[in-house]
């Protein structure tokens, strides 16, 4: 997006399970939904970049959330691209420390990172580490991978915020398997008895974690009456239907209410791949030396359906 | 472990309650860390306070009560405390985040750690209760917090023994551009180094009183019972030295070497476990330079303590000003 603008407003929700309140869906302008769907396929293209590097990597994850990064770099988030420290920038906080190469893949797209550089993901003395750290990333605000943490951070950025009379927002992606952690629950509680209403968390519900399926693990279902019993607004909605997520994100940050807001994005581990999409479902999913370029081609063929 | 009492009779009150550390009519100031921080406040709008449900027993309240609207309750929860302070200081602001010892550094060490450490953010962590400064048991005890927070790379730790070195210790606190860890003493504190030619300064260690027979290097609450043992052996003739250290990291290494490389008998003293603290300092300093002097910890022992009042349990464990004159004259 352009350099310091606010999104387009008042684009009210598509799609979104309502929790907290219901109203009606409108349309939503299909150069805009276009726009979005564009970077969201070179967001696919550019995560498969960095994995192809290494040849290996946290693919299924960066494909799953392509699109809810797509609504946020492309849309939702207040940014200066030369800039990435500028003050009235939203705050965008990456709990999962292993989506980096998604998150890298965006901020290429966002002009943050040169789009030259996603080819050192990984590499010894890169400024794009496996798992994304405050301290070697332009654009990358807190030091992620210890999970439960980023929740955490965001409140106190948000209080600072509300303290510096900003009106920026604070965004924190967290997964479901994080919805595991104690202190995400502590942080839940402070956010909402503070009355956080800068503070946008969105859960990648995408139903896998290290060991198998996330509610096999430690089902954290339902997810959204959680959140909503701890004091937050909730939506919920496909995390790969670029329209809903719009809307709900939308929705979450125009909303009058002192709550701070929650995302339930259900999205696919490999979404846009369909080989992968068809795979069996690991954390860590393997892709044999010959399926990049397949990989490559299966994105190509999704984007033009 | 001492034999049970089991006479209920006679059972002593034991003092394990007690909240101030400053002995019957000894000069004392009250809540010197709240009173301090408020001050640096009033100057520096960066300043913001912030507790997990113990400002009262941390003398945070009074930083509270003064400046209501810059002062965080977080509650019962010492992880989302350590992460609100981080993005505190993530936005420009100066954070001083209390609860108790045990707490900051046995609950929510990965987040002060990773969330404030790493990042090298200004988060001054002020805890009460370190070593051993409550009855209560290992539950409260922080016998360790100094071993586990060595470890943290750029982390500042100080561990104050008074009410003069915690009033001049927060200006600089705030100063520092870097996280700090500080062993807050509360409510009634002690003043004891405002009788020396004394001002605290982050990172150095300073002599306090000059001796030819022995050298106690002391930090903390230990340093007010070194000085007293040291005036007590004066009536044996024995001339006893006391440098305090109340940087724990960085340390002073070459003030307290040059010390510690005369001729005499060396004493570490500390209000903690005697692994990972003070004495290990020293020895690790003293190795790295090939420096053979033997060291006599004066420390708590690598055990958990007795619960009980703080007068029987100093003496049990060999850190009262009394044992501590026993120890010394039998080295000397």
């Amino acid at each position: 997006m352009s350099s310091g603008t606010f999104p387009a407003g008042n684009q009210p929700k598509e799609d979104c399970e309502g929790m907290s309140t219901d109203s009606a869906p409108h349309a939503i302008d299909p150069e805009r939904l276009e726009r979005i769907r564009e970077a969201a396929y070179r967001i696919r293209q550019n995560a498969l970049v960095q994995a192809e590097v290494q040849g290996q990597g946290y693919i299924g994850q960066a494909l799953d959330i392509a699109d809810v990064l797509a609504v946020l770099y492309a849309d939702q988030l207040r940014l200066e691209p030369a800039d990435p420290e500028w003050e009235g920038r939203d705050r965008f906080f990456l709990s999962i420390g292993h989506y980096a190469l998604a998150l890298y893949a965006a901020l290429a797209e966002a002009k943050v990172l040169p789009e030259e550089e996603l080819a050192t993901y990984a590499a010894d003395d890169s400024r794009l580490p496996m798992s994304a750290m405050r301290t070697y990333t332009p654009g990358v605000e807190i030091s992620g991978g210890s999970l439960g943490h980023g929740l955490t951070i965001a409140n106190g950025a948000a209080m600072g915020l509300k303290r510096k009379g900003s009106d920026a927002f604070v965004y924190n992606l967290l997964s479901d398997g994080e919805l595991g952690e104690g202190s995400t629950w502590e942080a839940a509680a402070v956010a909402a008895h503070h009355g956080l209403d800068n503070l946008i968390a969105i859960v990648d519900f995408n139903d896998q974690q290290a060991d198998g399926k996330s509610t096999d693990m430690l089902s954290m279902e339902d997810a959204g009456a959680k959140w909503e019993a701890f004091g937050w607004f909730v939506r919920r909605c496909d995390g790969n239907d670029i329209a809903a997520v719009l809307g709900c994100l939308e929705e979450l940050r125009t909303l009058s209410d002192p709550r701070p807001r929650v995302l339930i994005a259900d999205t696919q581990l490999g979404r846009g791949v369909d080989f992968l999409e068809r795979r069996e479902k690991l954390h860590f999913m393997k892709v044999a030396p010959e399926e990049w370029e397949l990989a490559r081609k299966a994105l190509e063929e999704d984007f033009a359906r | 472990m001492s034999t049970p009492n089991t006479d209920t009779g006679s059972v002593a009150r034991s003092g394990a309650m007690d909240v101030s550390l400053a002995k019957e009519g000894q000069r004392a100031v009250q809540a010197p860390l709240g009173h301090a921080l408020v001050r640096a406040a009033q100057d520096d709008e960066r300043i913001v306070g912030l507790s997990a449900d113990l400002a009262k027993y941390t003398d945070l309240h009074i930083f509270r009560d003064a400046m209501p609207d810059r002062f965080y309750q977080i509650g019962m929860a010492e992880q989302a405390l350590i992460g609100a302070a981080a993005g505190l200081a993530q936005e420009g602001f100066v954070p001083f985040a209390s609860t108790y010892s045990v707490f900051a550094t046995r609950r929510a060490f990965d987040f002060l750690l990773l969330d404030v450490a790493e990042p090298g953010l200004n988060v001054n962590m002020v805890c009460a209760l370190p070593g051993l400064t409550t009855g209560y048991g290992p539950s409260h005890q922080a016998t360790e917090d100094i071993a586990i927070l060595r470890t943290v790379p750029g982390l500042t730790i100080v561990d104050p023994c008074d009410a003069v070195d915690i009033a001049q210790a927060v200006p600089q606190l705030v100063a520092h551009d870097g996280p700090t860890y500080t062993r807050i003493l509360r409510g009634k504190v002690p003043s004891v180094l405002d009788e020396y030619d004394y001002e605290f300064e982050l990172g150095r260690a300073k002599l306090l009183r000059d001796g030819a027979d022995v050298l106690i290097v002391s930090s903390g609450l230990m340093t007010e019972n070194a000085l007293e043992a040291a005036k007590l052996l004066e009536r044996d003739r024995i001339d006893v030295a006391v440098l305090h250290s109340p940087t724990l990291k960085p340390f002073d290494s070459e003030t307290v070497l040059a010390e510690v490389a005369k001729d005499r008998v060396v004493l570490t003293a500390e209000n903690h476990a005697v692994i990972g603290g003070l004495f290990d300092t020293v020895a690790h300093e003293l190795a790295l330079r090939g420096m053979g002097r033997q060291v006599t910890p004066v420390s708590l022992p690598d055990a958990f303590l007795d619960a009980g009042a703080l007068p029987t349990l100093f003496d049990r464990y060999g850190v009262s000003t009394a044992r501590l004159v026993e120890q010394i004259r039998g080295l000397v």
